[in-house]
Parts: structure tokens; C-alpha cells; sequence
């Protein structure tokens, strides 16, 4: 091994940083699954009685399903009576500020080095915080309302506006859509709620934060943002979670809908904790994100940073039903240690003049592996459809893997579709030419990987590029090989 | 600045290097000359530190310091700087910063405070006029697609922003036509001075009509085996290197 590769290694053992616990009293129900624990949630959150129903539907639904083993990762079997399917921080119930939530997951908050109280001030971001199964504090709430925009926890959706959430829940990702998307259906305890009401440009990013922390807890949350028509909102989400030696399911499932002439962009940093070198511990990252366009000219756009979790499996998709409309998916996705990630995105196009732009962007250290996989159907209908996919790999080291699994189907011959895949290596030789340039190794390899990640990274919000890539620098670890 | 004393270095475990011994001084400009294989571009490697060759005797003190044990980046941030004979292409790293990075990390080791975007960029453009090189280059990413006479352009361009105190230029000519090769070494001209030393690595004589050394020395099975001055280039030129090898051979 070259000097060059042992400072990288050096740099790859630094810890993962957002692995602390905190001790806060939750409110947990015992573990395992049937019709009583899923009553019991949708009791304890004064659950609508369609709800309860919609829940239940699912969970027997759920019953009737295999767990799909298409994906190309490996883990041990799930035994879904071993986990904890709702937790909550105890001193809640409804907060309206920060202020009134526990101190001791303020400060939880503070070391994830999410600074709310700060970005409150200086990004004017409205945050969404969302620890174990419930969501603790949405700010800026007052000024949101003010455009008739809707951001709020589920829970809260639920009690306050159940008519919109009955009308778009599960109209984009129904409950019989797959398994864990199913399980979702069935117990989610909380997520994220937005409604931008017509012709609304929503004047700040929205964003939540999701946190694991009880142990043996599964984290299920479910997002739903509707913009209505001519509406624009950019929503973020942040995630991590403690370090702990079992593996800890996350489910989520996120549905988007865009009307007539309106935008959504969805932003994911994503670091749940990915278990250590030897792949003990992390996050299952199991998540069905998918986005509708169901208006004219309407436009969905997902970008995601993934760096955490041991295992991802995750697809957000576009279905381009309205005329005109386009779907978007930009992507990174970085391995290192024994991490897994299967992930690209589907692109349906149904809508005539519909556009889609793919552009993955995998990066695989130590022995992990990454697969991009994603489909690009038009459909019969989808006149004049355009597609543009690239799908890149950067392999750091010679013990990871990097896979392509793109499905192109098209059923127009007016549709064009194009397809470009690359797959590169940091050669010792760029590391040497930056180092003779006086960089030292790490810095190297920063600079190659951003510039490799620039393409995605420049979709961010500019505060979330910073962190996007300094989560990146964080993943990169023990490399060069 | 520069004393090698009886170096021994070896690639793969082959022995390319067999007892180099040079003394390089502030101000002068040497050449290494020699046949293919002789052991030119190891020498110059060995200098800038590259981890595949490993140096297994001998010493070389830089301005007074064991250079040997100093990593690559810290020999780049005390001066030492080596234009590649093959300049990597580095995908997506956008010239300018890279430019400005590098920069800054010999700043920071001088004590010195760092460049800012504005104040470097305007110290950039005069010194791209050097090596006449148009400013589509800067906002490309590093080498990318460069041609083989841009990529050496960029070298020179590299060297004259970092203004390293001892530049070794590993066959900078090579692969450059005539146009190309007089601007490269009107640039490296301008860039010579008291204070810093260069070492042109080459194979022909004809760089050194365009950058004049002051020492020629020549390279045979890892051992300096001539060394002169300018005339012993055009001698060279003129006699082959099968003159030099004849000698060692009498010699031995």
C-alpha cells in the first residue's frame, strides 16, 4: 500500500459524526405487528375513522405479499415481529414553536448540526423535524399560512385538513403498490404534509428533518405535497440516525402531486447511518418516493445525495401524465465500507411532448457495491417524448462494484431516447498531479469527486450543497485503493 | 538549492537509477540529456516524489532539507515543482479553482494569507499571456480534452502561478510542433531568474536552442556520465548518443 492510500485510510475511519443517542422519555408500544398495534397508532394519533380503515386495508393487503428480492443487495431476512412500530418523544403533544419542545431534543437537534433556530434566522427555511415517529416542531408556520400554504406534520394534516389528505393520500403510491410501500400504508406514524394552493410561488425552501434514534425502532414516515395549479414550492429533506449494532428499518414513501402548470422540486440529503467497516449496524433504507405530473406543463424534479445507510433501495419517479410535463432525477449515490445502494428512478411518460433528463452519478469505495437501475417507458400515447439518461460510475479502490441496470421501453416511434453511461476510476496518477500541485491526498480526492458530483450538486439549494458535499468528503473515507 | 549525492532508485524492483550525483544552484538552468531508458524521467519523478519509484540509496538535500522525507504535497509547497511529461486529464475539477487551490496550499505553508477569487483571477489573466493561452481554458475542466500542445501550455501556466523556486520540465518538448515549443519556452524564459533553478528533462537538443542551459549533463544506464556545458548539447546533436555510450564503454 502506497502512502497515498494510507492517509486516505486514515481519513476513512473518522466516525460517523451523528451517531450519538439521546435520552429523552418516548412513548413506545410494544413490539411486533397485527390489527390491534396498527388500531393502537391510529388511536393514539386521533386517527380519522377512514384512516384506521385505509390502515387496515393495507396491513391485510401487506399480509397477502412476499418481500421483493429483485434488487442487487444482500441482507438477512427481517423479522417483521421484532420491531418497534411507533415511538414518540413523550413530552409532546402539539408544540408551536421550538420552544416548547424538550429541551434535550433541542439539543439533539443542535449536535446534528442542524442549527433550526439559526437557519429559522438566517435562511428562512421552515423546518419540519421529525424524531423517531413523530414531528416535533414545524416553524415559520404563521408566515406559511399567510399564502394559504399548508406545511405541516401528517398528524396534524390529518386532524386539521383530512379532506385533502383523504383525496391525495395513496392516489400516487396506493397501498397495494409493493411491499414496503404497503407495510408504509400500515403503520407510517408521521412525515411531512404541503399543500401550495393555486397560482402560489412558495417564497421559502420547506424542509424536514428525520431522525431515528430509539433503538429497535422502525421509522416510517409519509410525505405528501400537492401543488395546486401554477404553484411552486422546493422542499428538502435531511436525514440520520444513531449508531447502533442491529439494523434498523426505514420505510418511507413519499407522493407528489402537480397540477396544471406548477413545479415541485424534492431535494434529499440522505445520511442515515451506514454501519461501520465491517457492515454491522446501519439503516435498511427501504423507500417508494414517486412524484405525479398530472397537469399541463407541470414539472417535478428530484435530486438526492445519498450517503448514508447500509443498505439503499430507492427509485423516485416521475409519472409524466399531463401534456407537456417534465420529470427530472438528478443523483448521487456514494458507497464506501460494506454499503449497498440500488437506486435510479422511473420515468413513465404518458402525456404527449413529455420530457425527462436522468442523471445518475454512483460512486463506490472500500467493498461496497452500487447499481443504478432505472426505466424510461413511453407509453402508446406519449407523442414526441424525449428522454435523456447518463448514468455514471466512479469506482475509488478495486474491491467495489459498480453496476448499470437501465430498461428502456418504448412504445412511440416518435419518442427519442437517449442513453449514456461512463465508468472511471481515481487513478494514482491524478492523485500524484494533484499532490505535486501541492494538495495533499484527501483534498485530491474531494476535488475529483466534486467535480465528478458538480452536475447533481448544483441543483441544491446552495446550503445544502455545502452540506451535500461536506457529507461527501465525510463518506469518502478510507478510499483510494 | 539542489544537492543529490550518489542516488540509487529503483522501479518495480529494477534499478534505474545507479549513483546520480548533481549540485543545482539558485539562478541555473541544467539539462539532463540522454537515451531512452536512461533514467531522465525517473530522476525527475524521484525529485517530485511519485510513490512507484523508491529511492534505495543515497541522499537529496533541498535549500538545506532531506527532500526524501518529505511527502510529495510538502516538496510542491517548498518550491519543487515537475511539468509533467503526461499531464492527467482531471474530469469535472474546473481549471481555475484547481489552479487557486494549489495556489493556496503553498500559501498557507509560506504563512502567507490566501488568494482571493478576484485578486487571483486578475493575476491569472497575466499570466496566461505567457504562454499565450486563450481563457476558454480556464472555465474547462483541468486538461480535459485539452490538446497535447494545451496540456504542456498548461503546465508552463501552472508553474508561472505557483513560481516554484526549483521546476524540473520532464520532456516538455515532446509531442509539441514548432510554434507550440517556441511559446512554451518563451514562457519558461521569462519565468527564469536569480532566485529560482530549472531542470530541463529532453531528449533532443532542439529545447535547449529555446531555453539556453547553463550545465548539460548526460544520463547513461542511471549515471551522469558527461556533463558540459551548452556546446556539449550541439556535440551531442551531432555525434549521437552512441559517442557517449562508446566512451562510457572505453571508459570502463
Amino acid at each position: 500500500m502506497s502512502n497515498s492510500d494510507l492517509t486516505v485510510e486514515k481519513l476513512a475511519n473518522e466516525q460517523y459524526k451523528y451517531g450519538f443517542v439521546t435520552e429523552i422519555d418516548t412513548d413506545k408500544i410494544p413490539k411486533g405487528l397485527n390489527e390491534d398495534v396498527i388500531r393502537l397508532i391510529s388511536s393514539k394519533k386521533n386517527e380519522p375513522a377512514w384512516m384506521t380503515e385505509w390502515r387496515l386495508k393495507a396491513y391485510r393487503h401487506w399480509l397477502t405479499m412476499k418481500e421483493p428480492h429483485w434488487s442487487n443487495v444482500n441482507y438477512p431476512a427481517i423479522d417483521y415481529q421484532d420491531i418497534i412500530y411507533y415511538s414518540a418523544p413523550k413530552k409532546k403533544p402539539t408544540l408551536n414553536s421550538l420552544d416548547e419542545a424538550d429541551p434535550e431534543l433541542v439539543k439533539a437537534f443542535e449536535k446534528l448540526g442542524i442549527p433550526i433556530e439559526e437557519q429559522k434566522r438566517l435562511a428562512g427555511v421552515a423546518v419540519d423535524a421529525v424524531f423517531d415517529s413523530v414531528s416535533v416542531a414545524t416553524t415559520f408556520k404563521e408566515k406559511l399560512s399567510e399564502l394559504g400554504i399548508i406545511f405541516c406534520s401528517m398528524s396534524e394534516a390529518l386532524q386539521k385538513y383530512p379532506d385533502l389528505v383523504r383525496k391525495y393520500l395513496g392516489s400516487v403510491v396506493p397501498y397495494t403498490d409493493n411491499f414496503f410501500a404497503s407495510l408504509n400504508s400500515a403503520v407510517f406514524s408521521d412525515g411531512s404534509f404541503a399543500y401550495i394552493p393555486k397560482g402560489v410561488r412558495c417564497p421559502m425552501e420547506l424542509s424536514t428533518y428525520f431522525r431515528i434514534n430509539a433503538s429497535e425502532t422502525g421509522q416510517f414516515e409519509r410525505t405528501l405535497i400537492v401543488a395546486e395549479e401554477g404553484a411552486y414550492v422546493s422542499y428538502l429533506e435531511g436525514c440520520t440516525a444513531p449508531i447502533r449494532d442491529t439494523n434498523q428499518l426505514h420505510a418511507a414513501v413519499v407522493e407528489l402531486v402537480a397540477l396544471d402548470n406548477s413545479e415541485i422540486k424534492y431535494s434529499t440529503v440522505q445520511n442515515w447511518y451506514p454501519g461501520d467497516k465491517d457492515g454491522k449496524g446501519g439503516i435498511y433504507n427501504f423507500v417508494t418516493k414517486r412524484g405525479a405530473c398530472r397537469g399541463v406543463n407541470s414539472k417535478i424534479s428530484w435530486t438526492q445525495v445519498e450517503t448514508g445507510s447500509a443498505i439503499t433501495w430507492k427509485y423516485p419517479s416521475c409519472i409524466l401524465q399531463g401534456d407537456n410535463s417534465v420529470g427530472e432525477f438528478y443523483s448521487v449515490a456514494m458507497t464506501n465500507n460494506l454499503q449497498q445502494a440500488d437506486t435510479g428512478t422511473k420515468m413513465i411518460h404518458i402525456g404527449r411532448n413529455t420530457r425527462s433528463t436522468i442523471i445518475s452519478k454512483g460512486i463506490s469505495a472500500g467493498r461496497s457495491n452500487n447499481s443504478y437501475r432505472g426505466q424510461v417507458r413511453i407509453t402508446k400515447k406519449a407523442e414526441n417524448a424525449r428522454n435523456y439518461s447518463q448514468c455514471d460510475s466512479l469506482l475509488i479502490g478495486d474491491k467495489c462494484g459498480a453496476h448499470t441496470f437501465p430498461y428502456l421501453e418504448t412504445n412511440n416511434p416518435t419518442a427519442q431516447v437517449e442513453h449514456e453511461a461512463t465508468t472511471s476510476k481515481i487513478g494514482a496518477d491524478q492523485i500524484f498531479y494533484l499532490n505535486q500541485r501541492g494538495i495533499s491526498t484527501e483534498d485530491a480526492v474531494r476535488l475529483i469527486v466534486n467535480g465528478y458530483c458538480k452536475e447533481v450538486f448544483k441543483q441544491l439549494p446552495m446550503e445544502f450543497a455545502v452540506e451535500a458535499t461536506r457529507l461527501l468528503s465525510l463518506s469518502l473515507e478510507g478510499s483510494v485503493g | 538549492m539542489l544537492e543529490i549525492k550518489n542516488l540509487h532508485a529503483s522501479v518495480e524492483e529494477k534499478e534505474i537509477l545507479r549513483g546520480i550525483n548533481l549540485k543545482v544552484n539558485a539562478g541555473e538552468v541544467h539539462a539532463i540529456m540522454g537515451p531512452n531508458g536512461s533514467g531522465k524521467s525517473t530522476l525527475a519523478n524521484v525529485l517530485a516524489g511519485r510513490p512507484e519509484y523508491s529511492v534505495t540509496g543515497g541522499e537529496i538535500m533541498y535549500e538545506g532539507k532531506d527532500l526524501l522525507q518529505m511527502a510529495p504535497e510538502i516538496r510542491a509547497r517548498e518550491g519543487v515543482f515537475l511539468a509533467f511529461q503526461y499531464p492527467v486529464e482531471l474530469p469535472g475539477v474546473n481549471n481555475t479553482t484547481f489552479l487557486r487551490t494549489a495556489l493556496n496550499e503553498a500559501r498557507k505553508h509560506r504563512n502567507e494569507p490566501e488568494v482571493s477569487a478576484g485578486a487571483f483571477l486578475a493575476m491569472l489573466k497575466k499570466k496566461m499571456q505567457l504562454v499565450e493561452m486563450p481563457d476558454t481554458l480556464l472555465s474547462r475542466a483541468v486538461n480535459e480534452g485539452f490538446s497535447g500542445g494545451e496540456k504542456k501550455r498548461n503546465e508552463i501556466l501552472q508553474m508561472a502561478v505557483l513560481e516554484p523556486k526549483l521546476a524540473i520540465l520532464d520532456e516538455t518538448d515532446s509531442g509539441l510542433d514548432i510554434d507550440a515549443l517556441r511559446i512554451v519556452a518563451s514562457g519558461v524564459n521569462k519565468l527564469r531568474s536569480t532566485d529560482n533553478a530549472i531542470i530541463v528533462v529532453t531528449h533532443y537538443q532542439r529545447l535547449l536552442n529555446y531555453i539556453v542551459p547553463d550545465f548539460v549533463h548526460v544520463l547513461y544506464k542511471g549515471k551522469i556520465v558527461k556533463s558540459g556545458t551548452k556546446e556539449l548539447a550541439l556535440e551531442l546533436e551531432e555525434k549521437g548518443y552512441d559517442w557517449v555510450k562508446d566512451e562510457t564503454l572505453t571508459a570502463a
